[in-house]
Parts: C-alpha cells; sequence; structure tokens
C-alpha cells in the first residue's frame, strides 16, 4: 500500500494553510485530495472583499485570497489531486479515495489532516409547508450559479436567515438588478457580521425582520411568493402577524453544518454542540495522528482564524509524523459555561502543550457588558469586558503555559461569561 | 455638535464607533485599528464602498471572471459602476490583476479582475 507522511482531505483554505505549515516544518511528503477541478474550495465563489485582513495585512477578495496559498503549494511543490473524492478514511489512517485516472486507491498516511469544510443546512432541515418548486436554493448555491457560472437566479428575492452568505447574496442579487425585498430572521438577533448587515442590507435600504420566519411557500412550478409571520420567544408563528411576499426567488441562510461523514467513519466522535471533532490544544482528534481544522472542525466566520487554525494542524501533524508522539498525560477538560456554548479546544494536554494556545468559542445569546473569564478550577485567572457579545461573531481567549503551571493540579479550565 | 455611532466595515470585527462632530472638528473613538478612524471620517464626509461582481468570459473555462474596483469608489457611484461592468465582455485567458475597464463610469478607478481564467 503506497504511504505518504501527511494526507491531507480538502484543498480549500484549511487544507491549503495546513500542506503550507506542514511542508515549512519540514514534511516533504504531502498529498493534498481536493474533490473540486480546482484549489481554493469555497473561496473561489466568495468575489466579495474583506479577506486577509489579518494575514495579509490587505483587504482581498476571497479567490485573490485563495490564489495567495496556492500559490504558495506550487511553490513548494506540494503535489495534490483535483476531481478526487475520499470515500473512506479509517482509524489506523487508511484513505481511500477515487478518481478518474487512478480508479479506486487506498494509501496509507503518517497523519492525516480533516479539511472538508461544511455545507449548508438544506430546506428540508426546516419543515417549512408548501410544494417544491422552482427558485429555492441555499444562499451559497446561488452564490455559485451567479459568481461562476454566471446565472442570475431571480429577479425579485426574499433571503430566509442572516447567515453572512445570505447577506452578501443580497447585496449581490442587488448589485445585478434584482429586487430584495426582505431578509427574515427567526432569532432576535441576527447570524451574520455586523459589518454585513452595514454594508449588504443598510446601503441598499433591505430590511432585514428580525424574529420573522417563512410559515408557507406558494407556487407549483416556480415559487410565486412567501409568508413571512412574526414568531413568540419560543419560535411558533404569532397568528395574525402573516404578511404575503411575491417573489420569483427564495434563498436560505440558515446555518452551515460541518462535513463530517468521514470523520465518523473514522470512528471519530463528534461534538453535540459545534457537529465537528472533539480535538486537543494540537487539534488532534481522538484518533491519534488524525487532525481536524478550518469549517470542519468548527463553522468559522473569518477566513484568516480558518488558515490560523490550518497552520497549527500542518505543523502539529508534521511534529507527530517525525516524533510519533504517543497520547499525551495530564489531559485538563475544558470547559464552556454561563453562556459560552462550546469551546475548541475541547481539552488540552498538558505535556506537548505550546507556550500559548488560542481557544475559539461561540456565545449562546447577544450580551451586553460581560466579562469573558478564565478559571482554573475554581480560580478566576483572566478575564475581558466586552461591550457586545452575540452568536454571529467567534470570540477567543489565549491560554498560557507559564499561568498554568502555577497552578499544577487544575482539574478543569472554564470559560465564561459573567455580568459582574 | 452632532454625534453618529457607526459600525466599522474595514474588516469583520466590525468595531462600534462613534463619531462626534463639532464645526469642523471630527473625533473618533471605539476603533481598535487606525483604519477604524480613517473609515469613520470618511463614512460622515463621503462615504466610499469598494465594489465587487463578476464579468462574462468569452472562451474561459469557467462563464465568470470575478472583479473589483481597485479602489473605492463614491457610494452614490455604485450603480453607474455596475451598469459598466455588467456590459462588459472580455476573453479568455484572463490573469488576476488584469484591467477589465480602465476608467469605470468616470470614477478614474480601474476594474481588475481577482481570479485568473484559463482558455477552455
Amino acid at each position: 500500500m503506497r504511504h505518504h507522511d501527511i494526507v491531507i482531505v480538502g484543498g480549500g483554505p484549511a487544507g491549503l494553510a495546513a500542506a503550507v505549515a506542514a511542508r515549512k516544518a519540514g514534511i516533504s511528503d504531502i498529498l493534498i485530495l481536493e474533490r473540486d477541478n480546482v484549489l481554493g474550495g469555497i473561496l473561489n465563489q466568495c468575489i466579495h472583499n474583506g479577506f486577509g485582513l489579518h494575514t495579509f495585512k490587505e483587504e482581498l477578495t476571497g479567490p485573490e485570497y485563495a490564489a495567495r496559498y496556492i500559490a504558495q503549494v506550487e511553490e513548494e511543490k506540494i503535489p495534490y489531486r483535483l476531481n478526487t473524492i475520499v470515500v473512506d478514511i479509517t482509524r489506523s489512517r487508511e484513505v481511500t479515495y477515487i478518481n478518474r485516472e487512478e480508479g479506486l486507491v487506498t494509501i496509507r498516511a503518517g497523519a492525516v489532516i480533516l479539511a472538508m469544510g461544511c455545507r449548508e443546512r438544506p430546506r428540508g432541515a426546516l419543515n417549512t409547508p408548501g410544494y417544491r418548486p422552482a427558485g429555492i436554493y441555499s444562499a451559497g448555491t446561488a452564490q455559485r450559479l451567479m459568481n461562476i457560472e454566471g446565472y442570475l437566479v431571480g429577479k425579485e428575492a426574499v433571503i430566509l436567515g442572516s447567515g453572512d452568505i445570505g447577506l452578501i447574496m443580497a447585496r449581490r442579487m442587488t448589485l445585478e438588478g434584482a429586487k430584495v425585498k426582505v431578509v427574515a430572521e427567526i432569532m432576535p438577533y441576527s447570524g451574520g457580521l455586523k459589518r454585513n448587515i452595514v454594508q449588504c442590507l443598510d446601503d441598499y435600504g433591505i430590511p432585514l425582520k428580525l424574529s420573522h420566519t417563512v410559515v408557507d411557500i406558494h407556487g407549483k412550478e416556480r415559487l410565486t411568493g412567501v409568508t413571512i409571520a412574526e414568531v413568540d420567544e419560543n419560535k411558533n408563528p404569532i397568528p395574525g402577524t402573516e404578511e404575503y411576499y411575491s417573489c420569483d426567488t427564495l434563498l436560505l441562510s440558515v446555518g452551515l453544518i460541518p462535513e463530517n461523514e468521514l470523520s465518523k467513519s473514522a470512528g471519530i466522535s463528534l461534538n453535540r454542540v459545534t457537529s465537528g471533532p472533539n480535538v486537543n490544544d494540537r487539534l488532534e482528534t481522538e484518533a491519534e495522528g488524525i487532525y481536524a481544522c478550518g469549517n470542519v472542525l468548527h463553522v468559522h466566520d473569518l477566513v484568516d482564524f480558518v488558515s490560523q487554525e490550518a497552520a497549527l494542524a500542518g505543523e502539529n501533524a508534521a511534529e507527530y509524523v517525525k516524533n510519533a508522539a504517543s497520547d499525551g498525560e495530564n489531559v485538563i477538560p475544558l470547559v464552556a459555561a454561563d453562556g459560552v456554548r462550546y469551546t475548541v479546544p475541547q481539552f488540552l494536554e498538558m505535556d506537548g502543550m505550546r507556550d500559548s494556545v488560542t481557544v475559539r468559542f461561540r456565545v449562546a445569546d447577544v450580551y451586553r457588558d460581560r466579562y469573558i473569564s478564565v478559571y482554573y478550577d475554581d480560580q478566576l485567572i483572566s478575564r475581558k469586558k466586552k461591550k457586545v457579545l452575540a452568536p454571529g461573531e467567534m470570540e477567543q481567549v489565549v491560554l498560557s503555559k507559564k499561568s498554568l503551571a502555577e497552578y499544577p493540579r487544575t482539574e478543569r479550565i472554564t470559560i465564561r461569561t459573567e455580568v459582574e | 455638535m452632532e454625534v453618529r455611532e457607526l459600525i466599522c466595515i474595514s474588516c469583520p470585527m466590525g468595531c462600534p464607533l462613534t463619531v462626534t462632530m463639532d464645526g469642523d472638528s471630527l473625533t473618533v473613538t471605539g476603533n481598535t485599528c487606525p483604519r477604524g478612524e480613517d473609515y469613520a471620517k470618511k463614512e460622515v464626509l463621503s462615504p466610499t464602498r469598494i465594489v465587487t461582481s463578476s464579468v462574462r468570459v468569452n472562451g474561459g473555462t469557467i462563464a465568470r471572471v470575478s472583479v473589483k474596483t481597485k479602489t473605492d469608489i463614491p457610494k452614490g457611484k455604485i450603480f453607474d459602476v455596475m451598469k459598466e461592468i455588467r456590459a462588459a465582455r472580455v476573453d479568455a485567458p484572463v490573469a488576476m490583476g488584469d484591467v477589465v475597464i480602465a476608467d469605470c463610469a468616470g470614477t478614474g478607478v480601474e476594474v481588475i479582475a481577482t481570479k485568473s481564467v484559463a482558455r477552455a
């Protein structure tokens, strides 16, 4: 069976950054497997600007950001296979893929980096009534149709969900001459970034209706309209608040789900909140030598953070290949509490811990003037006041090895929000 | 004295900014980097945006090449710029950075390709 030191599943932003970092850490035998016919993943269709301010200190569009990493992969001569889909990964790091040239191939990997990204929650998951007429798209599908294949998906649109892709598409359709009538969001707050509300909706006078959802879909062959209603605190539609909007297009921007079928086939357990694998501070899943990064691990808002996280996974996988480090002793779980929904990583392995570890998380609701606090057991270690915390914006704290060394008997680290 | 609350759109941090206008003097608070101050001043005096879109490609591996205005343009000119972008056509191959429209809608700003498209 053919062997590669590191096999990376996915050639999007996470896979590319992981590959470059692993190469720089001294691993020459790397293989990237990508199912699309180009590298770059979802960035290829994210033609708007705003990428790269953290990584490159300039504002790039998605394709430009991807091109920077693709150039590094080419420069480093890191091998990749396109039009290649991975169908199975085992816990012992056998990776099976298919493509036209080689057929079905199983290879063995010194380390595997999972970088499969995420996919959109479909209409089927929403329980909306009505027929299944043409004209209903997930926002990302519409984005691909418009930006790569060159179709205007509709002339009058309603958008359900205020995720970033939905907001970006509201502006995109408006620029291309369509009328976006309303964005309805079932939650009392937006799921997207504030800047996108400003530059995609406010700039064009597109109303955002919070605590509203689509309760009926009209039309049989082609969508003719939707009915939107306000919802109560239990998200149940309030009778009498229904409003009809005629439209030929409904875009759904109702959440992203990490794509973890392969992780499951490797027997890796998934976190209930993130839908991604549980990982330690080296971003290693519970299967030894299998790492995860990017949106397959947890859904990010910013590609810059995906690249950072993926580079860390690449370095750690390289370290593992070189030293075959065994499972660390002295494991400390990270606990998300009081308004913090989850943390990534989910646990620290003190023995192999780096000098500092970035812990990323999301909060459960919109909070004002709250602290983000870090506790070692019951001892408050640090707190930082935030004016606004929102579920749509990922937060982070940095844990330092030095500070942990001062509390050697710590059994758990808790990250919570606090009012005072 | 006039006070305006803004959300900075310079990067995805989305810092909440407060601009205080007192006669000719402008003070900005809430920003966490110099871009925030620049943005706030521009936004109250003469707001601008970078416009991104796509242009039809003849004979390329994909139907559209993504484009952007090389720098920001006045907000009021967005739809004039879009009109020219929508009418534009380019022939493959296109290289990232190629000028697609030299002076878009009289703004003096170039529209450039943000990806490369090979010939089919």
